[in-house]
């Protein structure tokens, strides 16, 4: 049989779910072993960077890359890979927008630093001692990563060829991911164009089975998904649970929507859109309920209902925040006061 | 249209505010307000040139991307203006757009924003003065905060 394939998988800022979410597949991740050897894979097995270094370029068929870029190791293991692979995915929505670790955008390195190594309950650190990336010690000078004010995504940093979203990416799309690039290898079947995303171009609200109500949507009141008990068959936001389904691809199968819980948003922003945040800013706001005397409704009546919305940003961002065309927060540094 | 800036705006170097020129983002709609600022500027009424209009068919068609994007762009304030509530050419479109407007001054604040970088109003056909008196005083506004903290997100 033709020689096998090289893979490579690695995490970034992640949480080791999506590594995870590849042993997932489980008999399929026989189809893998059929056609590839793992190079590198940290969480599975002792690997050097080193052996990496050394392999000639383009030798690595696929590199799987999840988790975010928050420090020089990501980095330089996302262009090292990069360098060496024929296909690089973006894996998991860390990867493809920032995820979870990419609320950190709220924040610094000062301030993270300040709550992780000083301010904690459990932490004892008068002399507030934190992680240098460089100290020389007798021995010599030891290294660590350098930690960043901003996460990225893997694309902000080198070239994608695919982007596989999802927290983690499902079973479904990971195997959809593994025939194409098993035929690729075997059958020499093309692989989909460049920049694609693994997953459906439908809106998740397409793929969900909850009835919506089709005239004249309205909701009257926002409810976080713990104060009431929705009814099982109705669309969560119709029933004034935030549900990002609107502004979010379809792909998971709807899973979360399907277990009583509003979906919120990790497979990314919809086929064409870019802020995902902004896009659910909008469907929100045009579900709540216009009145006759709407009016005569000043604007602080308007802010007052609006204001039932509690975390725009961490509701509407909560995968997406590097990936948002602002990226990050910032600070005002004028002397008026922010209000 | 008479209205419509004529110099570009830049940051003075220092962003001392005497120097400081902003640059203002304003969307208009088609049928009220666009005419209002065309009324200021047929009768020839003064303000400050620092804005730039780009005319919408309703408030309700300015998506809050836009706004984020204006922003992204470097704009250091946002002003949205529509038709009086009741009035707008579209029945409801300004009924959207304050609720939105609401919550994206929220956000731009968690975003670290000053709110008041984004505002609302409304300005009929006839309200060419009303126009003139809200870029006036947006203008001013704008200045007292002084440039855009945003740098490109890093
Ligand atoms: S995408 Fe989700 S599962 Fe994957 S590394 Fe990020 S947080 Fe973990
Ligand atoms: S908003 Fe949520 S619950 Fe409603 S149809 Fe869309 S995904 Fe389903
Ligand atoms: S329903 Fe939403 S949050 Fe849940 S898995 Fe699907 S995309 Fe992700
Ligand atoms: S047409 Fe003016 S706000 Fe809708």
């Amino acid at each position: 049989m033709a020689e096998k394939i090289k893979i490579a998988q690695y995490w970034g800022a992640g949480c080791g779910g999506c590594d995870v979410a590849l042993l997932d597949i489980d008999a399929k991740i026989l189809d893998v072993h059929a056609i590839a050897d793992v190079v590198f894979w940290p969480i599975g097995f002792d690997g050097k960077l080193k052996d990496i270094e050394s392999m000639p370029d383009k030798s690595i068929t696929v590199s799987f890359y999840n988790g975010a870029i928050r420090n020089s190791e990501n980095e330089h293991i996302a262009k090292l890979l990069r360098q060496k692979s024929v296909v690089m995915i973006a894996f998991g929505s860390c990867a493809c927008y920032g995820g979870t670790p990419g609320l950190a955008n709220v924040t610094n390195k000062k301030e993270i630093f300040e709550t992780v190594y000083k301010k904690t309950q459990s932490t004892d650190n008068p002399e507030f001692v934190t992680p240098q990336a460089h100290l020389k010690v007798k021995e010599g000078e030891l290294e660590l990563p350098e930690f960043w004010d901003t996460v990225k995504t893997l694309d902000q940093v080198v070239d994608v060829d695919y982007f596989m979203p999802g927290c983690p990416p499902t079973v479904n799309l990971i195997a959809m991911a593994v025939d194409a690039v098993a035929n690729y290898v075997t059958k020499g079947t093309p692989l989909p164009p460049k920049g694609a995303v693994i997953a459906s171009d439908k809106t998740l609200c397409d793929e969900c089975k909850r009835e919506r109500v089709e005239k004249g949507r309205r909701i009257e009141k926002i409810y976080q998904a713990y104060e009431i008990t929705p009814d099982p068959k109705k669309c969560l936001l119709d029933q004034g649970i935030i549900c990002i389904g609107p502004a979010t691809r379809a792909g998971c199968g709807a899973m979360c929507p399907n277990a009583q819980m509003p979906c919120r948003g990790c497979m990314g922003p919809t086929r064409g859109v870019t802020d995902q945040g902004s896009s659910m800013l909008s469907a929100l706001s045009s579900l709540l309920n216009i009145t006759d005397s709407e009016s005569k409704m000043s604007e602080e009546q308007i802010m007052t209902l609006m204001t039932q919305v509690k975390d725009p940003l961490g509701t509407f961002y909560a995968f997406s925040l590097p990936k948002s065309p602002l990226r990050r927060t910032v600070t005002e540094r004028g002397k008026r006061k922010v209000s | 249209m008479n209205s419509e800036a004529v110099h570009a705006g830049s940051h003075g170097g220092d962003g001392g505010s005497e120097h400081f020129e902003p640059k203002i983002l304003v969307f208009c709609c088609n049928w009220c307000s666009y005419a209002g600022a065309d009324l200021a500027g047929v009768s020839r009424l003064q303000m400050p040139p620092y804005f730039r209009t780009i005319r919408v068919m309703c408030s309700a068609r300015v998506d809050p991307e836009f706004v984020i994007r204006a922003f992204e762009k470097g704009a250091d304030g946002v002003l949205v203006a529509g038709c009086h509530p009741a009035d707008c050419h579209y029945i409801g479109g300004n009924y959207r757009t304050r609720r939105r407007m609401a919550l994206m001054k929220m956000l731009i604040q968690q975003f670290g924003f000053d709110p008041d970088r984004l505002r609302l109003e409304w300005v009929s056909a006839g309200e060419g003065e009303k126009f003139q008196k809200t870029i006036i005083e947006f203008t001013n506004t704008v200045k007292e905060m002084g440039p855009t903290p945003y740098k490109g997100g890093v």
